[in-house]
């Protein structure tokens, strides 16, 4: 349980991050609201309505929090006059004013006028455009009333201090969350209707595209969205976000729990292939965190240093025994001498001591690996065509997966690099010196080791970039280039290449080579999948046609028949569009008869027996149920065939 | 011209008898517009009879070519052709017969494949080992021969019964071809039979080679059972997709369930019958389920951590759902929703929240409102845990856009903890994007081979007879609450629709005539009140209007007459 409360903290921590990025945008948004209103008056005059447009990519679920939390920032920091709408709600105009009205009353408590507002549009349903000036006219009174009245109580600091800098009046903001799947009829007469009183009333609209901005134009004829003084905004694309995710959450050493290769994959597929959610990737690092706690008793292990030294001398003996039974560890036993060997296997003591040991190494090697890592994508992903990967995880997931410097892909860079020219190259080993200065005024303390390379690398780097940037080195490099010799240049460069290397030799093991590496490490990416990418239909079909795969008993004996379900299945499968229910019937009885042990010529004759017509019956209705025929009127006693291709 | 060539194919002899005078003579008649003389035809069919009798339809077909002379000279010649052949094969209807014969015969064909394809799984998936108990004999001589190859002394039996689909579906397109012309009706099917016949025996070795591969895929399986066995014959399953729709007839043949002796089982007669009956398999599903329990506590654990669970797998997961609750949820509220109640709706379940759940009162005006009181009323009280049990959230009556929404909604409450199973195959189409990431699932396979008792008790099943003790129920409630007046209106129309049982063009009682009588029997007194009677009536599904093709209306009970029968028994005997 205690892994739990760590696992949901992890949760927590990571949705406060996604978070954080959101409202961070969101600010910036409502940063550029202030600045509009500085100049409102003038707006008001063209009676035109600000707008902003949020471009915020495909996946529309993931939307909800930007709101939530935009509408709540706005609450809190400039306006209490938030209206959020969706097209769901609001299909034609009366709705859309409904909705809005009640949104924004209702939120000074004022449900009474809201209830005559409504039982006012009762009345006049007959004449829609009068309700709906009527009812926005009655919006006006109530601002005007509900700006005099809040100053005098004006519960919020920062609103009441806005309404000093800003006309006394804070905006009125309606939020379109879904732009592409409201009526275009519907929102020109609503934009139409709003122009005429933006005299009285400042409103402020916010456009959720999902698109593309043209959307606007398509949506909205020229004399509407003239109407509209519109301001683009673009959100971090979905895969700029995930990027972000992983780097913040995988490539670091801060969080423990790791993702194998597959996983990691299965994963990224998903996001790439189905949805472009961030929200079912955290949802699967959920999961994934939940299934490692839930089902590796080691995992006790996987937590801060300290603590997981702590953890590992009170492990019991059946823990003990799960390391010995590790495959890591048992490949860790094998290098060692005969007599450590034996002491490893026997003393449940020395197993501890040895795994606080292992368990240094590993929280070491990954303290190590990461900064490895961004040096060597910082220094491959300007090389063209991208031979280690484009995005980091990509590199990641290779790194993860084997020996990176093994692979084919791994020398082409390396000699892409050794061609860079300077200024590239001096760029991106900067940037390596601040990861590596990063990670170093960390850990300097601790780790010597890693200090001294990042001093190596230093040292190579100082000289380099002082001599480079002075003209007359320059002038000598490139006489020296005439004629034909190696350059000071290409001497450090192979130097830079050569330490590269030697980095990346050193630093980036794939993480199996680790012994207890499945303390950190989740790798069921089969679980992953099953859970958040199923497919009932193909294990439906499976099921039916291959039951074999499910029902088998402890001798591994399959008995002759297969359930009848299966049996009218695979009849159905032989036959056409339609299918007579007598001839599905006999052949039932010829099959079911033979299963008995019968002869099946007896039944000839249409005498079937009637607990064979209730078990066709049944297993005929239950493929009705499942939807692999229906009834049809085509034809007396004939159902029609729905599905095709499965078997 | 045509008649020379005609009576040629007929029959050589005569060809100068019929003769050009007699037909210049039918020529000259027609012309002139009078009748054909009688003579001359009798004189005709007396001659063709001495051919004898078979020859009289060709005879017919004759004379009927030589009056529509002009027109009809290649019927003239079909018809020919078909007298001529006739005395041996049938006609254009026989053949379509014969093929649907042949169709549902593959059926059969199949069937008996299957019949001994159980045996030499047995023999392929555990070669050596016992044979199970019920296995026929043939399976065990082929497991003792350790050879797929039939037994000899079946072999004719089976080599004709090689089902063609199966073939088909193994197979090389060398046999496609072959399986394709016998799906489209053509006429040359005989011949091609009798050559399918032939080939069969040469390819029986062959086949049983071809047998092997299907059988190594099912043994793959095991493994991985999500895995689809077979890639590379997708092509032809949407060939045999489109050959199916492509042309509108459809060819399956004509027997009913009449031929049956008992051609209808009601509802209580069929639980009776399955009630109680071991399926074979009752250990291996025993089996399955008790491993589908070791999930219980992650499932708890995973609802209280905010996500949903979603079943899915064949097999009822009524009672595997019906044991979590009992073992798990016995302590904390929680509500059972039956998806697959035919008249389940959303209101009904809000409602049962409401009212026990939140133990609250008052009446909604409409559902968007009591969802709107339910979601305010959790989210302000964060303790109250509430289960809910969804067995088939894909249920017919929960399908709706809106009602998905709705419990969405409710499953992306933090206190609110949906558990869930699906069954329809297309069943995800149910939701989109913004749906699923508001139920927030975790996907289980849960295959339990237990049968759908209780879901499928519900539906219409073409085969079930129905009981109409439901309809007897409701037809009784409904007119205990009326008038005597309208009972007696009611009952009227009752009678006179039992009268009329036996005509089997009945099609209800016209409202003229119905007035008419009702005012005999001094119920109404105006055709207004009658109407407004029937507007109840009709409201509460108890007669329905028809409008007959001289667009006089027709009254008609819905209710079969043995129903009536009882109904009127009843009203009797109080």
């Amino acid at each position: 349980s205690g892994l739990n409360h760590y696992a949901i903290s992890l949760q927590e921590d990571l949705n406060k991050k996604m978070l954080d990025g959101l409202l961070e945008f969101v600010k910036k948004s409502a940063a550029s609201f202030w600045c509009r209103d500085d100049d409102w008056m003038s707006r008001m005059r063209a009676s035109e309505i600000p707008t902003a447009a949020l471009v915020l990519g495909v996946n529309m679920p993931d939307h909800t929090i930007t709101f939530e939390s935009m509408t709540e920032l706005l609450h809190d920091s400039l306006t209490p006059f938030v209206a959020s709408v969706q097209a769901k709600e609001c299909t034609a105009m009366k709705q859309l004013m409904q909705k809005v009205l009640q949104r924004l009353m209702g939120t000074n408590v004022m449900v009474d006028e809201d209830e005559a507002e409504a039982d006012l549009g009762f009345h006049t349903r007959d004449c829609p455009q009068k309700r709906v000036n009527c009812s926005l006219s009655a919006l006006c009174d109530w601002y005007q009333s509900a700006t005099k009245k809040s100053p005098v109580k004006s519960p919020r600091k920062r609103l009441s201090s806005s309404q000093s800098e800003f006309l006394q009046s804070p905006p009125v903001v309606v939020i379109f969350r879904d732009l592409e799947a409201f009526s275009p009829q519907v929102l020109q007469d609503f934009i139409l209707v709003c122009s005429q009183y933006v005299h009285q009333l400042p409103l402020v609209f916010i456009f959720g595209i999902a698109t593309s901005p043209s959307t606007i134009q398509r949506m909205l004829p020229h004399s509407v969205s003239s109407l509209l003084c519109i301001e683009l905004f673009q959100s971090l694309s979905c895969t700029q976000h995930l990027a972000t995710i992983i780097d913040k959450l995988f490539l670091t050493s801060k969080f423990h729990f790791k993702f194998s290769a597959k996983v990691l994959q299965v994963l990224v597929g998903i996001f790439l292939y189905h949805d472009f959610s961030v929200c079912n990737f955290i949802k699967g690092l959920q999961l994934s965190l939940l299934e490692h706690f839930h089902s590796q008793p080691l995992s006790v292990l996987c937590c801060h240093k300290q603590e997981a030294l702590v953890h590992a001398q009170q492990l019991n003996d059946r823990d003990v025994e799960r390391i010995q039974q590790l495959p890591s560890f048992m490949r860790y036993v094998e290098e060692q001498v005969p007599e450590e060997q034996v002491q490893l296997l026997t003393s449940s003591e020395h197993v501890k001591g040895v795994c606080q040991k292992l368990l240094k190494s590993l929280h070491k090697y990954h303290k190590n690996f990461y900064p490895a890592l961004r040096c060597l994508h910082v220094l491959t992903s300007i090389l063209p065509k991208y031979p280690l990967g484009k995005q980091i995880r990509e590199l990641y997931v290779l790194c993860l997966e084997k020996k990176v410097w093994e692979t084919q892909e791994y020398d082409s860079a390396m000699q892409l690099i050794r061609m860079l020219a300077k200024d590239e190259l001096v760029t991106c080993l900067q940037k390596c010196v601040e990861i590596l200065t990063f990670c170093k005024s960390k850990k300097l303390k601790k780790y010597t080791l890693y200090a001294s390379t990042i001093k190596c690398i230093n040292h190579l780097h100082h000289p380099y970039s002082s001599f480079n940037y002075s003209f007359q080195t320059l002038l000598e490099m490139k006489e020296c280039r005439r004629t034909r010799r190696k350059t000071p240049y290409e001497i450090l460069r192979n130097a830079v290449v050569d330490y590269i290397d030697n980095l990346v030799k050193t630093h980036l093991y794939p993480p199996e080579s680790q012994p207890l590496y499945e303390v950190w490490y989740y790798s069921s990416s089969g679980t992953v999948r099953r859970h958040l990418n199923a497919t009932p239909r193909t294990s439906i079909q499976t099921a039916l046609s291959h039951p074999y795969c499910y029902l088998q008993n402890d001798s591994g004996i399959i008995s002759s028949a297969a359930p009848d379900i299966c049996i009218i299945y695979k009849l159905h499968l032989e036959c056409g569009r339609l299918i007579n229910l007598y001839d599905w019937l006999e052949a039932y009885a010829t099959v079911a008869t033979a299963a008995e042990g019968k002869d099946p010529s007896a039944i000839e004759g249409g005498k079937v027996d009637e607990l064979k017509h209730a078990r066709f019956i049944r297993a005929v209705s239950e493929l009705e149920f499942l939807g692999f025929v229906k009834s049809t009127k085509q034809k007396t006693d004939h159902v029609a065939r729905l599905t095709w291709g499965g078997c | 011209m045509s008649p020379a060539k005609r009576a040629a194919e007929v029959s050589g002899l005569y060809v100068r008898f019929v003769g050009d005078a007699e037909v210049l003579e039918h020529i000259v008649e027609r012309r002139e517009g009078a009748k054909v003389p009688k003579g001359s035809v009798q004189k005709l069919l007396a001659l063709k009879e001495d051919q004898g009798p078979q020859e009289c339809e060709g005879s017919v077909g004759e004379q009927d070519y030589l009056d529509a002379l002009g027109t009809g000279a290649t019927a003239g010649e079909e018809d020919g052709g078909g007298g001529g052949g006739g005395s041996s094969g049938p006609g254009g209807s026989a053949v379509f017969t014969f093929q649907t014969a042949k169709r549902s015969h593959k059926m059969a064909q199949m069937a008996s494949e299957m019949a001994r394809a159980p045996g030499r799984t047995v023999t392929f998936c555990s070669p050596g080992s016992p044979e199970a108990a019920g296995s026929p004999s043939r399976g065990s001589r082929g497991a003792a021969g350790e050879t797929r190859t039939p037994p000899k002394g079946r072999k004719v039996r089976f080599v004709s019964s090689t089902p063609h689909r199966l073939r088909k579906r193994l197979a090389a397109p060398n046999l496609r071809s072959e399986s394709d012309s016998d799906l489209s009706p053509s006429h040359s099917e005989d011949e091609e039979d009798d050559d399918e016949e032939e080939r069969e025996e040469k390819e029986e070795l062959r086949e049983a080679e071809l047998t092997t591969p299907s059988k190594v895929a099912a043994a793959a399986l095991y493994r991985t059972p999500a895995k689809k066995p077979k890639k590379g014959l997708e092509p032809s399953l949407v060939e045999e997709y489109f050959t199916a729709h492509a042309s509108s007839k459809v060819t399956t043949s004509d027997r009913t369930l009449q031929k049956l002796q008992t051609p209808k089982l009601d509802q209580e007669t069929l639980a009776r019958l399955l009630d109680g009956k071991p399926s074979s398999y009752a250990d291996e599903i025993n089996q399955l389920n008790k491993e589908h329990e070791k999930f219980f506590s992650k499932w708890m654990l995973q609802l209280q951590l905010g996500f949903n669970v979603l079943l899915y797998g064949l097999g009822s997961k009524k009672p595997l759902l019906e044991r979590f609750r009992t073992s798990r949820l016995l302590g904390v509220t929680h509500l059972v929703v039956n998806g697959f109640f035919p008249s389940i709706t959303l209101k009904s379940i809000l409602n049962s929240i409401t009212v026990e759940v939140l133990e609250h009162q008052g009446s909604f005006r409409s559902p968007v409102e009591q969802m709107d009181f339910i979601m305010k009323s959790l989210r302000q009280d964060p303790s109250l845990q509430v289960y809910l049990v969804i067995h088939n959230i894909d249920g017919p009556m929960l399908r709706s856009e809106k009602t998905q929404q709705a419990l969405g909604q409710l499953a992306s409450l933090t206190n609110v903890h949906v558990l869930a199973s699906i069954d329809h195959i297309n069943a995800p189409l149910v939701w989109d994007q913004a749906k699923l990431s508001l139920f927030n699932w975790l996907w289980y396979e849960t295959t339990t081979y237990l049968p759908y008792a209780e879901e499928t008790s519900y539906e219409n099943s073409l085969l079930v007879q129905q009981s109409g003790a439901l309809a007897l129920s409701s037809l009784t409630h409904v007119l205990r609450s009326l008038t005597p007046n309208a009972r007696g209106i009611f009952r009227l129309l009752a009678e006179f629709q039992l009268e009329s049982r036996d005509n089997p063009s009945y099609s209800g009682l016209s409202f003229q005539e119905f007035y008419q009588r009702c005012r005999e029997a001094f119920l109404v007194n105006s055709d207004v009140t009658l109407r407004t009677q029937l507007t109840e009536f009709r409201d509460h599904k108890l007669i329905r209007t028809k409008k007959g093709a001289d667009s006089v209306e027709y009254l008609l009970i819905p209710v079969d007459p043995a129903t009536l029968t009882d109904f009127l028994e009843k009203e009797d005997a109080q």
